[in-house]
């Protein structure tokens, strides 16, 4: 157990240490919701949808989560390269403590991550719904980080080296985020996309923050928890049979 | 026999770095284990550590195989490595606890041991500096520092000393001695300073392209060679010729293989 928490711990400080990093990571949400929230929002409005930046928030807030997720879950890579991934490796703890502590870390890291967007957009007109909701937002921020800390952990497992990593964001992360929902509504897309929407699970986190901050989901919060849960549950099973696999 | 190894063998692709190697190690035996860069040392420390998979062979290490029973093997032995395995972002003094939470040092005694080797290794004034700001030195001290704050059946020290003053190795190799003295510590390690191993070894073994060349006590391998010292020994038994001038093909291959950020 407290193997678990040391690791949780270390994630905590690194993340806390890194200050320049938590200001640069904050750039890329904020410019969407300015440039998207407040762009698009004329022709959103007369196509009847509503308060775009309304609709746009919980995206914003889904993609830093998924981006601090993913990423402190690759970085067992910088581990790796640096040498404390041996310190881990060969310690007489059991992989899966190892791994879940570090990957609740991370998960916090990016919770706190998307915390601080939410606030944000709080300043620039976003409004909540109903604030009592915001503590099931909470869980939800907390199962879609959880989820994709551990995608990044089972990714960096197999990966060997840091030249692999651009091919990770363009061709994983990138996709993942645009063909989630965040940007746009799920209702009259073409078959395809619907389906490879549909397939992510990154939509069903959107969905969940967009029912629990504003009221409108397409999948029903019940729906978004099970999938999420699932998918949890198979990458866990996933990440620590890679990660107890991997040599240093 | 705490350390059994028979037939060992382990290749990068084509290369072989471990050349079917044998051997055994007693409990409470101080074992130095000498070789030329790139004949191996670090390969076969890290498959008898669970860190690396041998490609054959058989590996026994305080009664567990590294390879189907790591958790049980992982028990028995505490490592300090060539290169760095800290975390550069935590200080001194975070390292030493993770690792002693790691290692299930208890929680009461965890402070004080960390005090006295922190002390030992005279970073105790820099303990709330990150790892980044250190010099090389003082990272290495660090490495040992943490490597010795449990006291495992087996320590296995890949060139511990590398890059130390004179004093500090002395130091050190005090305080291991005493630990192998007073607890019956099996010490298997490298180093390119021979005289420690003159100094401390009860027997060494030299190693030579991923080969056992000669393996005996300090005075028996003196004598086979007719030398008085045992570098002179070392450099008789493993030529004289530096590896990465030779020109042969395996030569080549370490030398490339080294350059070439393999380190992964
Ligand atoms: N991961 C790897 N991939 C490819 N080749 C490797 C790898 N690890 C080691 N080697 C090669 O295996 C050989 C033995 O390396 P090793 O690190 O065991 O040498 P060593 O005896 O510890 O040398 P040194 O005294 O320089 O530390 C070298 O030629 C090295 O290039
Ligand atoms: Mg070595």
């Amino acid at each position: 157990m407290e193997t678990i928490y040391i690791l949780w711990l270390r994630q905590i400080k690194k993340y806390w240490r890194s200050k320049a990093r938590i200001v640069g990571s904050l750039g890329q949400p904020l410019l969407f919701m300015i440039a998207f929230g407040f762009g698009f929002g004329e022709i959103y409005k007369k196509a009847g949808g509503g308060n775009y930046l309304e609709f746009l928030v919980p995206g914003v807030i889904a993609m830093s989560i998924l981006f601090t997720a993913v990423f402190s879950g690759l970085e067992i890579i910088w581990d790796r390269q640096f040498g404390f991934l041996k310190e881990m490796l060969v310690a007489p703890v059991s992989r899966l403590q190892i791994m879940v502590g570090r990957c609740l870390g991370g998960a916090t890291v990016a919770v706190i991550q998307g915390l601080i967007v939410l606030i944000i957009s709080l300043a620039i007109g976003f409004r909540v719904t109903n604030w009592w909701l915001v503590i099931v937002t909470l869980v939800f921020m907390f199962m879609i980080a959880f989820l994709f800390t551990l995608f990044g952990t089972a990714i960096a497992s197999v990966l060997k080296d840091v030249q692999g990593f651009q091919l990770i964001v363009n061709f994983l992360i990138m996709p993942l985020f645009f063909l989630s929902g965040a940007f746009f509504p799920l209702t009259g897309l073409p078959r395809a996309l619907s389906i490879t929407v549909q397939a992510n699970p990154l939509s069903y986190g959107v969905d969940a923050l967009r029912g629990t901050l504003i009221g409108l989901t397409q999948f029903g919060l019940m729906t978004d928890f099970l999938v999420l849960l699932g998918v949890i549950i198979l990458l866990l099973t996933a990440a620590s049979y890679l990660f107890s696999r991997i040599e240093a | 026999m705490i350390i059994e190894v028979k037939n060992l063998i382990k290749k990068f692709k084509d290369f072989t770095a471990v050349d079917n190697i044998s051997f055994t190690v007693k409990d409470g035996e101080i074992l130095a284990f000498l070789g030329p860069n790139g004949a191996g040392k670090t390969t076969t420390i890290k498959m008898l550590t669970t860190v690396l998979k041998p490609t054959s062979g058989e590996i026994k290490i305080g009664g567990y195989n590294p390879v189907t029973q790591k958790d049980k093997a992982r028990h028995s032995f505490g490592i300090v490595f060539q290169d760095s395995s800290v975390d550069d972002d935590l200080t001194a003094y975070e390292n030493m606890y993770l690792h002693a939470v790691l290692y299930g040092l208890l929680r009461s005694k965890r402070a004080e041991k960390i005090q006295q080797l922190l002390e030992f290794v005279e970073l105790w004034d820099r303990r709330r500096e990150l790892v980044k700001t250190f010099s090389g030195g003082m990272k290495r001290r660090l490495e040992i520092a943490k490597g010795l704050l449990h006291h495992p059946k087996i320590l296995f020290l890949d060139e511990p000393t590398q890059g130390l003053d004179p004093q500090t190795r002395n130091h050190i190799w005090e305080y291991i001695k005493k630990m192998n003295v007073e607890e019956k510590m099996t010490v298997f390690f490298t180093t390119h300073y021979i005289e420690e191993a003159e100094k401390v070894a009860d027997r060494v073994f030299i190693v030579d392209q991923g080969q056992i060349v000669a393996m005996g006590t300090p005075d028996e391998l003196k004598q086979q060679t007719s030398k008085d010292n045992l570098e002179d020994a070392f450099i008789e038994l493993t030529g004289h010729i530096i590896r990465d001038e030779k020109a042969d093909g395996a030569g080549f291959m370490r030398q490339a293989g080294r350059m070439g950020g393999w380190r992964r």
